[in-house]
């Protein structure tokens, strides 16, 4: 099984369903003969032509409002946003237009299309190259977001909302892009949405996570594991819908939760599986629901390293809960 | 300078110049005269039944319907229609029938959208008619989306944007023309200049003189036209659909009309403009104007109006009546088709609707 990195596990994704289906069409800034500002639609244009993979004007809602036209058209669009802080001026088309078709129309119509965007910091690329906006369009009914922290998971969660009939916003941690790397089936296949999946078991704890968080809570347990802390490590991989009967069961088994991304704590996903988390196991949980996140500020240049979570503040978060 | 205001029958139902008929048999445009006036009639009664309470809101096209229908006119059964949400004289056009139209008002179990939205925000994809959003112009980029999707398939379908003058402010308009320019795409533009966004005059969204002059900033035709001329809406559009059709690109038409009623039943409009004006446009009826030259030309006859009008009345009366009280659609419809499948979260927060019905005891365990 080949070795790829995760922007390859991408494009491999993107390959496999341009070759599966016909009426997948790739679009964007940049994506055609220049293969997108990370590469990830590299040589698609190439091999499947102008009329498949092309670039469009610099416009995020002509984009995505463009998309919603190709998708009532019959046509599977899987539109690129070049960076996540660049969607907003799509955002009326996404929440208002792409989300809501399938339930204004009484389920007439359909808005099936993927939008791909990297997400995330830890590339050095300020306020608008580093955000993380997913809890906007997780509080969005009729969206499902996905988001991926390995190579194989990419290409198999890709795969899977690129046939999924809802629409899906595809969110690929940009900081993981090039480090992880990992074996990914040339062929076609697909990881199930709305599964989450146990990186690593553990018995004291149930440490939540997705994306570029992945790796930081691996290495967290990792050092816990040195002190007889034993935690479980979730990546959760679908936002929306999650896999609450995982969530559970772990929370069930441990009685304390860490949940952690990159995205401010006010409002973010976090909170709200600390909300459900509580709601339905409190007689189970031996502390609150931690959370470990982002700060509530704009994402900052300098002092980047010391904005986005670390195993450290993860471990004191473990050790906030222990003294409880 | 303005692009010129192209006119076949001034306002007084008089042909200018020569070329009267663009290719509309004496049959086919009494039918669209039948359906200007069933659109005419069907939107004073509804705005009578939003005053009686019977329905919630109702925005009407009173004065628009020869931009609308005679637009849609020119188009194919399977090209595409984007409206905003004044067009239902095109989708009575497609065989949008008025019992359909009804149930939407009503919100009835019957109504195909299963009372989501407001009334006048139907869906009839199997007519190739979008479904529309109360928000002003994001329907452009979907027939530009249409458009695109059809160029790449090799079809020769075409789809057509219909939006007013207020929306010609709005970044998806811009984006939209930019888009399908850069790219060839066969989309007609269609904006019926009212005048009027809500409150707010045209002068007041640009500083052009035309908005029609808007489309050379994106390479492509921009064309004027009366829009209270049926036979030229239809002439212009034609030529715009066929030249998209034959693969040279949008065009940007300007049907010049007037909204004589309120934004919706939720205004007054005489709080922000003059009667003076309304008057004026009310000399210019498209309804009107129609129906004088119709009778000149010995195609239709005073006799033949009252007969329709009646029969007209009759219809709308029938299917108001055939809707009006059938019930509601079932409250679990609250929860579906937000996706294909009704995940868990749904699931449990219907249960928790289901359940909510009846207040119990604080401290009952039941």
């Amino acid at each position: 099984m080949p070795r790829m990195n995760m922007l390859q596990a991408v494009n491999s994704a993107l390959r496999c369903e341009l070759q599966h289906n016909p009426s997948v069409i790739i679009f964007g800034e940049d994506v055609g003969k220049f293969g997108g500002v990370f590469r990830a639609t590299a040589n698609l244009q190439k091999e499947f032509g102008e009329h498949r993979v092309f670039d469009t004007p610099l416009s995020e809602n002509g984009i995505v409002g463009a998309a919603v036209g190709m998708a009532i058209y019959g046509l599977r669009p899987v539109p690129e946003i070049q960076f996540a802080d660049f969607i907003y001026p799509a955002f009326d088309q996404i929440v208002n237009e792409v989300a809501k078709l399938r339930y204004r129309s009484g389920g007439q119509m359909a808005c099936s299309m993927v939008i791909r965007m990297p997400y995330g910091g830890g590339i050095r690329g300020g306020h608008y190259h580093s955000q993380s906006p997913e809890a906007y369009f997780a509080h969005t009914p009729g969206l499902k977001v996905v988001i991926p922290s390995t190579p194989y998971d990419a290409k198999g969660l890709l795969t899977a909302a690129i046939r999924d009939d809802n629409p899906v916003l595809f969110m690929e941690p940009k900081k993981l892009y090039r480090s992880a790397q990992g074996e990914v089936p040339e062929k076609s296949f697909e990881v199930p949405l709305g599964k989450a999946k146990i990186l690593r078991e553990g018995d004291d704890f149930t440490l939540i996570c997705y994306g570029s968080m992945v790796p930081i809570s691996l290495e967290a347990a990792d050092k816990a594991e040195e002190e007889g802390v034993s935690i479980e490590v979730i990546d959760l991989r679908t936002l929306i819908p999650y896999d609450l009967k995982t969530l559970l069961q772990s929370v069930k088994k441990t009685g304390r939760v860490i949940v952690t991304h990159e995205a401010p704590k006010t409002c973010g996903f976090g909170a709200e599986l600390a909300a459900t988390i509580t709601e339905k196991a409190l007689l189970h949980l031996e502390s609150p629901v931690y959370r470990v996140t982002g700060f509530d500020t704009p994402f900052p240049y300098v002092h980047e390293e010391e904005y986005l979570p670390t195993s450290t503040r993860i471990l004191k978060a473990v050790q906030a809960s222990l003294l409880f | 300078m303005a692009n010129p205001i192209v006119q076949i029958l001034d306002s007084e139902g008089a042909v200018q110049g020569k070329d009267e008929l663009p290719g509309l048999n004496s049959q086919r445009l009494i039918k669209l005269y039948c359906l200007m006036l069933l659109n005419r009639r069907v939107d004073e009664r509804m705005i009578t039944l939003h005053r009686q309470g019977r329905i919630g809101f109702y925005v009407g096209s009173i004065g628009e319907e020869a931009s609308i229908i005679g637009s849609a006119a020119a188009l194919q059964p399977t090209d595409w229609v984007f409206p905003c949400y004044r067009e239902l004289g095109a989708a009575l056009l497609r065989g949008f029938s008025l019992e359909s139209f009804c149930n939407q008002l009503f919100g009835t179990s019957k109504d195909a959208t299963k009372g989501r939205q407001m009334p006048n925000h139907y869906a009839i994809p199997e007519l190739f008619y979008s479904s529309i959003s109360s928000c002003v112009g994001t329907q452009i980029p979907h027939a530009t989306g249409v458009a695109i999707a059809a160029k790449i398939t090799k079809s020769s379908d075409v789809a057509l944007a219909y939006f007013g003058d207020g929306a010609t402010s709005t970044g998806d308009f811009h984006a939209s023309c930019n888009l399908a320019g850069s790219m060839k795409a066969p989309v007609v533009f269609l904006c019926r200049n009212n005048q009027w966004a809500i409150s707010v005059p045209v002068q007041k969204q640009t500083a052009v003189k035309s908005l029609s002059e808007k489309a050379a900033g994106y390479g492509f035709d921009g064309v004027c036209v009366d829009g209270n001329d049926l036979l030229a809406v239809y002439r212009e559009t034609l030529s715009a659909v066929e030249k998209a059709r034959k693969g040279e690109g949008p065009t940007l038409i300007e049907a010049l009309t007037y909204r004589l009623e309120g934004h919706s039943t939720s205004d007054d409009p005489r709080v922000y403009r003059s009667e003076e004006e309304t008057q004026l446009w009310r000399t210019r009826d498209p309804l009107k104007r129609l129906r004088t030259y119709l009778i000149h030309k010995g195609l239709w006859s005073e006799k033949q109006d009252d007969k329709l009008e009646a029969d007209t009345k009759k219809r709308i009366l029938e299917a108001i009546q055939k809707v009006e009280g059938k019930g509601q659609p079932h409250l679990k419809s609250v929860f579906s088709d937000v996706y294909d499948e009704i995940p868990w979260n749904l699931e449990e927060q219907w249960e928790e609707l289901r359940n909510s019905k009846n207040q119990i005891p604080l401290k009952s365990k039941t």
